[in-house]
Formats: structure tokens, C-alpha cells, sequence
């Protein structure tokens, strides 16, 4: 993002002396600028102009020679008495009589690296004579700066720090898409102005001199395949340069802001396009002119078609990409010497051989240039500014700029100037005068309005009542409709303006039942003694194997990611345990010895050849078969629960050994789950569900025998495959499946009978293999059946035992019944009459007998 | 029956001092068997008052009136004793028992430790509980959805910088994307439902930053929606304040400024004055908001020309970080228990 150092800046804008770049960015923030960031002054405390006026060199023993210097600092920075400093160098590149930069003790150079008096070689060395790597100006460690070699010159004891623009602060501005003006002194100077008042002078409008005089370098614009009729160049500005010294290093002040901008200088010919880039937001182009052939051309690429790019790179070209070419050997555009916008070509590279030269400015179309950009992955400098919309008015401006920096830098002679100028005026529209107060709720007056519009450069003029036609300027391509002038108003005029009105919403019906209960699930499972915990929804393959599913299993059935974060997840899950038990295991990893977590999540399930889903225009409402082709593109999501327990559920302590967390914990909080939801689970078992222990994994229906999911121990190598405690657990269960299944209406309530209770013990025989969930069965359905009629109200399996009192292969079932009327006491005979009734349904079902 | 030394039920003295000795013996008992026994010695079958009483019958019949008024005085002071003896030895008891029974309540009793909710999910609810107290409610929509509700309905051109200002998840289905925001549940809702509206949308989002300190490929957001006649952005700044005292306490502030996305205009980012900032009290980042562009409206099917709407959003994470002093991401994402464990079940 654009870097300001403040003293380029105040060349388009009115400055106070002493603006801080923390003023500056409170002052541009109001606007919309964000600060991302205050760059320091490169060096602190004193730096100053010196001059050598003693030189000794002094052989060292250890081969080196140094210099042992004596240097007039000034009557400032001179010692007491006025004495010249003394300074030991090291360097040789200078000559008694040069004028040098000295950073005196308290300075601070940029590393940092404090500057100190200190004994070296037998002298005390009062300071040190700096070189450009040393003051962060450059690589260039040969030696030390001798002024004049930079061009510069100033009297002995002078601030070097601004000499050098070494004091600058440099603040870095955030701008946003709609704001590519901003990305140059020329914008954020303007923003700055509005800002505060200050005076902004724009260096970016034509003057009326830049018009060509026939003669120039032939260009032809030639574009046969424009993306949605808009052509990918609409101006091209080229003018000649000839007898330039292109190659040589831009001057020390162009270098010096170049770096405090972020960029690096390279030769005067690059670092002068770069410059009037940064300055005024027209990315230009310098091509060595001896190695261009007329005309060129501007069209776009053919398929197949390579360019070799300035980094050396050869890329193979797509038709919507948009190329310079010239015509070498007369064949018309046949060689490309540019990725318009995005990055020129090697061929035509200015090089040290380099006198002539042609320099470029074009207007391009801003999704031409985004694309082939974000197809080369060439993020520029120059696709940056186009993507974002350029000033179409710079190019000549810009180039007029460029031609005078070389020709005063570089020497040479201005030549001949193209323009082909395809621009197609940007129609009018019309704002209702009050729209910014409906929308801001600030009752701007008329005045206001177009006033503010002025400011930023729109042309306004009188339509319809109450409105005004406008003409924004041709730097803000944003402004297409009445409400983008709305944010103009509002922030020009303040968003601190804007009251503070709480709506009154129409009164709601509160959150949904599917809300509240989901709410609710996860009080239940965080208050019976589980962690929630969160986790990402990237899974990889290995993550599946471990939890042993088929290949030909649903959940392997996943969408993949086109751009994952790491290679080994490119997949999205398709069940939550698969994320869950990985957290369980980090838990287990950073030391925890018991694990009871359960998250509540959406997994992916797609569906096996859903339609693609269809691109669609905005701004504009699809049609309800359209809207339904979306839906049908985006694959069910379901909300699920998942827990998994792993360790003692029940802690030992002074009151004794604690409890392991069994199957039994698992089926349980599934349980808890579905009582929130209000849905009974029957369980049975499923001796095949991955990644479950296939002896003790409970399938888990609603009553008509929907699935919402499995609940039991894990399988010992999944549990040993994630490195947690033996015989963990877990449950994963659909609560949309849950929530579907629970009655939307309210409870009916049953009277309390206030009879008194009967109680029946049973214990029955069954063979072992007969489920108990069998047996509570026929026991409900057998006590309703009694000539007492519908008279329990609770059934209990209160134990169960096997041995030799039973006999092999069978187990005793015991029940506790309560029984109640609630329009009477019940007799002996009635209680019998369950008990009998309860042991008949059981034998009848499975040889159930009384245990004696 | 009698013997030399039984007292005569006429003896008005010897009856006296029988009572005098079973009183003393009764009030020397402390503890009750100690009055167990004195009972039986003075006040059972065999006592001397008992005997005297039994001797009645074998007087005279006119002494027999007068005998029986003796003894029967007697025999109501010593019951009175007794019982008032009784219950004061069985309080006695009854409280050195308690004593006795008395355990070091300093023992541990997590025998069935409590779990807790993750903070982000509390917090969320939190949230939501704010905008329904105001009359909003909650809408809620898939995570991988389709590129339309995520970018083309919030007025995100298929060029536009923005697209790829939020660094998006793409799957090998297209035109399906991880969502980068929860605003496409604003436009399903607005497709969806009878205006007004007026809908926060909690959720998870996602975007391609690597985890750090600071950032998280997956996240959650709360937006806001509100579409009604006559909707301004004074509403919206009245609805930001409302919340933000709701979230941070009445000193809570937010300010505007000005802002870009697609899906509004005019657009506001939103910061949050904040006491406990680092380095002093000062504003910082908290979301973004703005005026719902004609164009979301329009993708929507609702008329801009008759209908206005304001939109905001932040991130979850981030006001858990604010308000909680929760230094690093990390924390939030990797499900460690001890983290989850801090908050309990409310926030």
C-alpha cells in the first residue's frame, strides 16, 4: 500500500510545518485513508555536513591503513575552542577538501546503531564519516559519500538528515478498491485538501502543451476481441527521447524518495517512470527505441502465443490477454514486447547501450488488466493502479513529466509525441438533491450537497427539480450513481455528523425452536460434564483410514478443496468425529489423562452428480427456477452432535476409586441429547459402523426407525490410532434428523393421580442373546395389556445376572414396576394382574420365565 | 406385700422426703441412662411411692381419700420431673450427637466435574440474545455456498478487486465457495422473507490466512441486516451504539469512517473506543457497515427507489479477544479443554 513521506507530499498540498505523520494520518483517516503504518525518520540526532580538513593515514598493524581525519563540523558541532573533530575512517575514497556527512555522538543510524565517542586505533574518535549503506540509502559500501559526487552541495555544520531526506517520517496509507487515485501523491494530496482546507495545487491536469505535432513513433490500437464491449486500451501517449544517458543512476533526491516509497532505484530511466508513477498514479513504460520497429501495436494475445517478461520469465499467453507489440521486419504486431499494465518484455529493455529512448503512457481497461494480472500471478506496480482505475486523463501529463526529469537528468533532446486518443466520454447522471439526507439521516441542505461535489471535482450542473446532473471527474470512475455521490457527501461533511437513532424493528418472534433447542443441547451435554470445543473442518485422507471406513463408505464421499491450506486436508469432512477425535487426541497430547468433549457442527455430505451450480449476473433478481438451481447446487449440510469421552468419566478421589467412561456414557449423552430434543432413541446393535468397536455400538433410530446415529466404544486401533486412553467412546448424532423428528406441538399435560403407588418387582429368563431393550418391550406392552388396563407408570431394569442359578446362555432380566390409577387405589389382584400379564407377553415373545 | 420398711400412704413426711429423693436422683442423672435407673428406683413398680400407692386399698375407707390426694400429688411432681429430665437429657444428646457426626466440609466434592461451552459459541449467543431483545431475529445459512449469495448478490463484479481483497476457499465444484462472510445469509433472507427485515446472521466463515496470532482460516462473524422505509445511517450508528454498551458496558463508543465494500454504500468501517487498549485508551478496529447498495437490493428483488437498509459485521473472535484480554488465536481454535474450561457456560 502506498507510502507518503510527508515531505513529497506538501508538493501538491499546503502542509503545516510542523505535520507529524500522526497528524497526518488522524487528518486522512476522516476521509477514508487508513493508516497501516509510520515509517521513523531513517536516522536520528545529529547528522550533519562535514568538511575533511586533515588526513593522515595511519598503517596498522594488522595491514590495514585507516585515516585519522580531522573534520569542521561547524561552530555548532566544532569542539570546544572551535577545533575540528577528530575522526577515525577507514574508508580511502576522499580527499582533504571534501565535503562529507558526519553522524556525531547521540545519533542514531538506521540498524539502529547508536553513534558514541570511543578510543579506536590510539585516537578517540569523535563521531563517524558515514556511507550510503550505512545511512540506509543504498548497498553501495565502497565508501564513504563525498557530496559532490551526488551532486549535492552545502555548508559545513548543515542538517544532513534533511539534506538527505534521512529525517522524513513516512506514513503508509490502506486504500481501498473504489480510491485508485490514492495510489499517488497527486490523490491522497487532493484527499488531504479535503480533508482540512489546505491548498492543493493538481499537477495532473493537461496543461494544453502536450499535443502532438505530428511525427511521432506510429501506435496503433487494435483490439478485436474487447471483454464486454469495452475496448483494453483507449489511450496510448509514447514520446521520444533521444541522446539520454538512461542507464546511469536518477539523482540522490529521486533515489532517496523512490526508497521512502518502498521502491528500489534501479537507472535513471526506470527510477523517472517509477517517480512520476508514484507522483502523479499514470504507470508509464521506457523502451529502448533502437530496438523497436513501427508501429506498434496494441491487440490482443493469440492462442499459443509467449512473451518473455522483464524477470526473464517465458509465459505462454492467453487470448484476453492484452499486448504491445511492434512490427519488426514490417510484419505488422508480430512481436510482443509487453503484458500491457501488467509487465514489459526483455527484448526491448533499456540497457546501458541505450540513448533513445520511447516513453509510454496508456489508459487500460481496468478487467482486462485484473485478469491477466491474476492469471500470471504479476501482482505489479502498474496493475495495481489500472485495476483500480486510472486518471485517463494522465497519460499525456505524465509522459510531458518524464520527458522533462530524463532531459534534465539524463540530458538529451525531447522528441516527437503520439496520442492515439480512443477515450469515449463517460456520460452524466442525476442526483435527487435529498437523497444523501434520506440515506445519512443528516439533513444536508441543497448548498451542501453540490458544494461538496465541487469540492471533489465534479462538474454540477441544474436537471430536473431537486436534482442535479453531475459529471464526476475523470479520476473517479467509482462515482456511477446517486449513492456513491451519497458517501462523498457523508464523509466530506463527516461521518462524526451522523446521529445515533435506534431503529424500532417490528416486534419478532424470537429465536426458532430449532434455535432454542440447539442451545439447549449443548447446556445439557457442557452441565452433564463435556467440553465444547471447535474444530477446523479440513480433513485428509490418512484422517479417514485411521477411522478404518470402507472405501466404498458415504463419508468418504467428500468435497475437496481447490486451494487448501496444507495438501495433506484438501478435503471438507463429512462427519465430525473425524475433527473431534483430533482434538481429543491434542488434548491427550498436552497432558490431559481424561477427555470428555463433544462440538456441534455442519459437515458436508455431497451428493453424488448434483448440477453445477450457475453463474449468475448481479444486481439483478434471479428467477425462482434459477434460485432453485443454486440450492440444488450447494450440497446438504447437516448440523450434527458429536462427543467423544475418553478416561475416567467419574474422577477417584478420597471417596474412593473413580469410574471409566464405558459404552454406556456414550449411549447416555446420546440419549441426553435426543431428551432436550424431545425424541425417544431406540438403540440396537450394529456390529458394522466404522469407526465403532463392532461388539459395542449402539445404531440409534427415532421410533420409526429413521437413522440419527451411532453411539458406543471406539474400535481399539482408532482409539490406539489417536493415541487416547483405552476403550474411549464416542457419539455422533444428526439433530437435524432429531430436530425433524420432535413433535412441533406443545406437551399435553397428564393429570397427577394422587392414588397411591403399587409396587412389582419381575425378574425374567430370557436366553442371553434376546436384547434387554427387547425385553423392556414386551414388559411396557405386557403390563398395558392388563385387565388393570394402562396402569404403569414407570418400568426400571434394575439388574441383571447371570450364573448358575439361571443356567448357561441365559440371564435374568430384573424390572421394578410402579403402578398407579388415577381414579382409584389398586387392589392385590389388579397388581397380580399386571405381574401376570408382564410374564406372558415375555414368555410369549421369547420362552421369558419367572425367576424362581 | 409389705414389708417393715414400706412407707404408709398416711405418712405425709415420709412421703415428702420419698419425693425429695427421687427428685434429687432424677436431677443427678446426666445422661439417659442415669435417669433410666433413677426411674426405676424411685419412680418404677418398685419405688416407694408406688408401693405406698398400692398400700391405699388396705386403709380404711376415710383414710383412703386423703392418702390418695398425698400420693397422688406426689406421684404428678415426680412425673413432671421426669419428663422435663427426659427431654432436656434427650436435647442433650440429640446436639452431642451433631457433634459427633460433624465432617470437614473441605473435603473435595468433584465427583462429577461440570463441562463447559466453547466461548465463541456463548458469546455468539450472547449476541444474538441482543438483537432479539430489539425485535430482530436469527438467520442462519449453509457454510459452503454458492459464489452468487457470496459475491454476485453482494455486488461483487467477477473483476472487481474486492473478489480477491477476501482470500477464498475454492472447492472442485464450481461456482460453490466456502463462504467469506455470513452475508449471504442476508440476501437468502431478503429472497426469502417479507420485508421488513430486520436479521442478525451468527456463523462460522472462512478465508485462506494461514493461523496465527491473529488470524484464523476459519472464524465467526455476527452481521446484521435491517430493510425497512425510512432506514438511514444514523439508524445504523444507533444500532452499532446499542450493541456495542450491550457487549462492553454503557462507556462504550463506536465511531465512523469512511469505508469501502462492495455491498454498501455509503460504507463506514467501525471502531470501538476502547479503555483497556494497549499502550491508553484509544479506538480501535471492530467491524465493518455501511447504507445496502442499490445493487443488493436489486439482486435481492427488493425496490431501492422504496426500500432502504443498512448492514454491518464483525468477528467474533475478535470481540472475545477485546473483552475477555485473549492474546492469541490459537487458543480459541485448537479445542483445548482448558481453555473452553475458564468461561463455564455463560459469558
Amino acid at each position: 500500500m502506498p507510502r507518503i513521506p510527508l515531505t513529497w507530499l506538501a508538493e501538491h498540498v499546503e502542509l503545516p510545518a510542523d505535520l507529524s505523520a500522526e497528524q497526518l494520518a488522524a487528518d486522512l483517516v476522516r476521509v477514508g485513508l487508513e493508516e497501516e503504518a509510520i515509517h521513523p525518520a531513517a536516522v536520528t540526532g545529529p547528522l550533519v555536513v562535514g568538511q575533511v580538513v586533515e588526513l593522515t593515514p595511519e598503517p596498522q598493524k594488522n595491514g590495514k591503513t585507516i585515516n585519522w581525519c580531522r573534520v569542521d563540523v561547524g561552530p555548532d558541532h566544532n569542539e570546544p575552542g572551535g577545533a575540528p573533530r577528530g575522526i577515525v575512517c577507514g574508508a580511502h575514497n576522499f580527499a582533504v577538501g571534501d565535503r562529507v556527512v558526519v553522524a556525531l555522538p547521540g545519533a542514531v543510524l538506521p540498524g539502529p546503531f547508536a553513534i558514541a565517542s570511543r578510543k579506536t586505533y590510539g585516537h578517540v574518535s569523535d563521531g563517524m564519516i558515514c556511507s550510503a549503506r550505512e545511512l540506509g540509502l543504498g548497498d553501495d559500501h565502497a565508501g564513504i559519500i563525498v557530496l559532490s559526487t551526488l551532486g549535492l552541495d552545502a555548508p559545513v555544520g548543515t542538517d544532513a538528515r534533511e539534506l538527505l531526506g534521512l529525517g522524513d517520517e513516512v506514513l503508509e496509507i490502506n486504500v481501498t478498491p473504489d480510491r485508485g487515485y490514492c495510489f499517488s501523491m497527486r490523490g491522497v494530496a487532493r484527499e488531504y485538501g479535503l480533508s482540512t482546507g489546505a491548498a492543493f495545487t493538481d499537477r495532473g491536469l493537461p496543461t494544453g502543451d502536450e499535443r502532438p505535432a505530428g511525427g511521432g513513433f506510429a501506435v496503433e490500437i487494435d483490439d478485436a476481441a474487447p471483454i464486454d464491449g469495452v475496448p483494453g486500451a483507449d489511450r496510448f501517449v509514447a514520446q521520444i527521447v533521444r541522446g539520454v544517458r538512461a542507464d546511469e543512476p536518477s539523482p540522490s533526491w529521486m533515489q532517496r524518495r523512490l526508497q521512502q516509497a518502498g521502491m528500489r532505484p534501479i537507472s535513471l530511466a526506470v527510477d523517472v517512470t517509477n517517480y512520476v508513477m508514484l507522483d502523479l498514479g499514470q504507470p508509464l513504460h521506457a523502451y529502448d527505441l533502437a530496438q523497436l520497429a513501427e508501429p506498434i501495436v496494441v491487440r490482443r494475445a493469440m492462442p499459443g502465443e509467449k512473451i518473455r517478461t522483464l524477470d526473464d520469465v517465458e509465459r505462454t499467453l492467453d487470448p484476453e490477454d492484452l499486448l504491445i507489440t511492434d512490427s519488426p521486419d514490417g510484419a505488422r504486431g508480430s512481436r510482443p514486447i509487453g503484458l500491457a499494465a501488467v509487465m514489459g518484455g526483455g527484448d526491448s529493455e533499456v540497457s546501458g547501450a541505450t540513448t533513445d529512448l520511447l516513453i509510454e503512457a496508456a489508459h487500460f481497461e481496468p478487467i482486462t488488466v485484473a485478469r491477466t494480472a491474476r492469471r500470471h500471478k504479476l501482482p505489479s506496480e502498474a496493475a495495481k493502479r489500472f485495476e483500480r482505475g486510472v486518471d485517463p486523463q494522465l497519460p499525456p501529463v505524465a509522459v510531458a513529466r518524464a520527458v522533462a526529469l530524463l532531459v534534465e537528468h539524463g540530458g538529451g533532446v525531447a522528441g516527437e509525441l503520439t496520442d492515439v486518443d480512443r477515450r469515449v466520454p463517460v456520460p452524466p447522471f442525476d442526483l435527487a438533491l435529498d437523497l444523501p439526507a434520506r440515506l445519512v439521516g443528516v439533513p444536508y441542505t441543497a448548498d451542501e450537497v453540490r458544494e461538496t461535489l465541487v469540492s471533489i471535482g465534479c462538474d454540477v450542473s441544474d436537471a430536473a427539480p431537486g436534482t442535479v446532473r453531475v459529471q464526476a471527474p475523470p479520476w473517479r470512475p467509482d462515482l456511477l450513481v446517486g449513492v456513491d455521490l451519497v458517501e462523498e457527501v457523508a464523509r466530506l461533511r463527516g461521518y462524526d455528523a451522523i446521529p445515533s437513532i435506534v431503529p424500532p424493528a417490528p416486534p419478532g418472534a424470537g429465536l426458532t425452536s430449532g434455535q432454542r433447542t440447539r442451545r439447549s443441547v449443548a447446556r445439557a451435554l457442557a452441565d452433564s460434564g463435556l467440553v465444547e470445543v471447535l474444530s477446523y473442518p479440513f480433513v485428509g485422507t490418512e484422517q479417514l483410514d485411521v477411522l478404518r471406513l470402507p472405501a466404498d463408505d458415504d463419508r468418504r464421499r467428500a468435497v475437496r478443496l481447490v486451494n487448501p491450506l496444507s495438501d495433506e486436508q484438501p478435503f471438507l469432512r463429512t462427519n465430525l468425529l473425524v475433527t473431534l477425535l483430533d482434538t481429543a487426541r491434542r488434548n491427550v497430547s498436552r497432558g490431559a489423562s481424561d477427555v470428555a468433549i463433544f462440538e456441534l457442527g455442519l459437515v458436508t455430505r455431497p451428493v453424488a452428480d448434483a448440477p453445477a451450480a450457475p453463474q449468475l449476473p448481479g444486481g439483478v433478481r434471479p428467477s425462482d427456477e434459477q434460485l432453485a438451481a443454486i440450492d440444488a447446487a450447494v450440497p446438504p449440510q447437516p448440523r450434527r452432535v458429536a462427543g467423544v469421552l475418553a478416561g475416567q468419566r467419574e474422577p477417584a478421589g478420597w471417596w474412593g476409586p473413580g469410574r471409566r467412561a464405558d459404552h454406556t456414557d456414550a449411549i447416555a449423552a446420546a440419549r441426553v441429547v435426543a431428551e432436550v430434543v424431545g425424541v425417544e432413541l431406540h438403540a440396537q446393535a450394529d456390529a458394522d459402523h466404522a469407526p465403532w468397536h463392532p461388539g459395542r455400538c449402539a445404531r440409534l433410530t427415532t421410533a420409526d426407525g429413521t437413522l440419527v446415529g451411532h453411539a458406543g466404544e471406539l474400535h481399539p486401533t482408532v482409539v490406539s490410532g489417536h493415541g487416547l486412553p483405552a476403550r474411549a467412546v464416542a457419539f455422533e448424532l444428526d439433530l437435524d434428523v432429531l430436530l425433524a423428528a420432535a413433535s412441533p406441538d406443545p406437551v399435553t399435560a397428564v393429570p397427577v393421580s394422587t392414588f397411591p403407588v403399587a409396587k412389582e418387582d419381575i425378574a425374567l429368563v430370557v436366553d442371553a442373546s434376546v436384547p434387554a431393550a427387547d425385553v423392556l418391550d414386551a414388559v411396557r406392552v405386557g403390563a398395558a395389556s392388563s385387565a388393570a388396563g394402562d396402569v404403569v407408570e414407570e418400568v426400571r431394569l434394575f439388574d441383571v445376572y447371570t450364573g448358575s442359578q439361571v443356567g448357561e446362555d441365559r440371564r435374568s432380566l430384573a424390572f421394578s414396576l410402579r403402578l398407579r390409577a388415577d381414579d382409584r387405589t389398586l387392589t392385590a389382584q389388579e397388581a397380580a394382574d399386571v405381574r401376570d400379564a408382564v410374564v406372558a407377553e415375555a414368555h410369549r415373545r421369547f420362552g421369558a420365565t419367572l425367576r424362581a | 406385700m409389705s414389708d417393715d420398711t414400706a412407707l404408709s400412704p398416711l405418712d405425709a413426711p415420709g412421703i415428702e422426703s420419698a419425693v425429695e429423693d427421687a427428685l434429687k436422683a432424677l436431677a443427678a442423672a446426666t445422661d439417659l441412662d442415669a435417669l433410666k435407673t433413677a426411674r426405676l428406683e424411685h419412680v418404677g413398680e418398685r419405688s416407694p411411692i408406688a408401693l405406698a400407692n398400692r398400700a391405699i386399698g388396705g386403709l380404711a375407707p376415710a383414710d383412703k381419700a386423703t392418702a390418695g390426694k398425698l400420693l397422688g400429688q406426689a406421684k404428678g411432681r415426680l412425673a413432671r420431673a421426669l419428663a422435663e429430665r427426659q427431654t432436656q437429657l434427650e436435647a442433650e444428646r440429640d446436639e452431642r450427637v451433631l457433634v459427633e457426626e460433624s465432617v470437614d466440609v473441605t473435603l473435595p466434592t468433584d465427583r462429577h466435574p461440570r463441562g463447559a461451552r466453547h466461548p465463541l459459541e456463548t458469546l455468539s449467543e450472547r449476541v444474538a440474545d441482543i438483537f432479539v431483545s430489539m425485535g430482530w431475529e436469527i438467520a442462519e445459512g449453509p457454510e459452503l455456498e454458492a459464489e452468487w449469495f457470496n459475491f454476485d448478490a453482494l455486488n461483487f463484479g467477477v473483476d472487481h478487486p474486492a473478489r480477491q481483497m477476501q482470500d477464498t476457499f475454492f472447492v472442485d465444484s464450481p461456482g460453490l465457495v466456502l463462504r467469506t462472510h455470513t452475508s449471504p445469509v442476508q440476501a437468502r433472507t431478503l429472497l426469502e422473507r417479507d420485508l421488513p427485515v430486520y436479521i442478525a446472521c451468527p456463523g462460522k466463515v472462512f478465508r485462506t490466512d494461514e493461523l496465527d496470532a491473529t488470524h484464523t482460516p476459519v472464524f465467526h462473524q455476527v452481521e446484521g441486516l435491517a430493510v425497512d422505509k425510512g432506514l438511514t445511517m444514523a439508524h445504523l450508528k444507533g444500532t452499532l451504539d446499542h450493541f456495542a454498551q450491550a457487549i462492553f458496558g454503557p462507556e462504550a463508543r463506536t465511531r465512523l469512517r469512511p469505508s469501502f465494500f462492495p455491498f454498501t454504500e455509503p460504507s463506514a468501517e467501525m471502531d470501538l473506543w476502547f479503555p483497556q487498549k494497549k499502550g491508553g485508551a484509544g479506538w480501535i478496529e471492530w467491524g465493518g457497515c455501511g447504507m445496502v447498495n442499490p445493487n443488493v437490493l436489486r439482486a435481492c428483488g427488493v425496490d431501492p427507489d422504496v426500500y432502504s437498509g443498512f448492514a454491518f459485521g464483525m468477528g467474533i473472535e475478535r470481540t472475545l479477544m477485546l473483552r475477555h484480554g485473549i492474546a492469541d488465536m490459537h487458543d480459541m481454535v485448537e479445542g483445548d479443554i482448558r481453555f473452553s474450561a475458564q468461561f463455564g457456560t455463560e459469558i
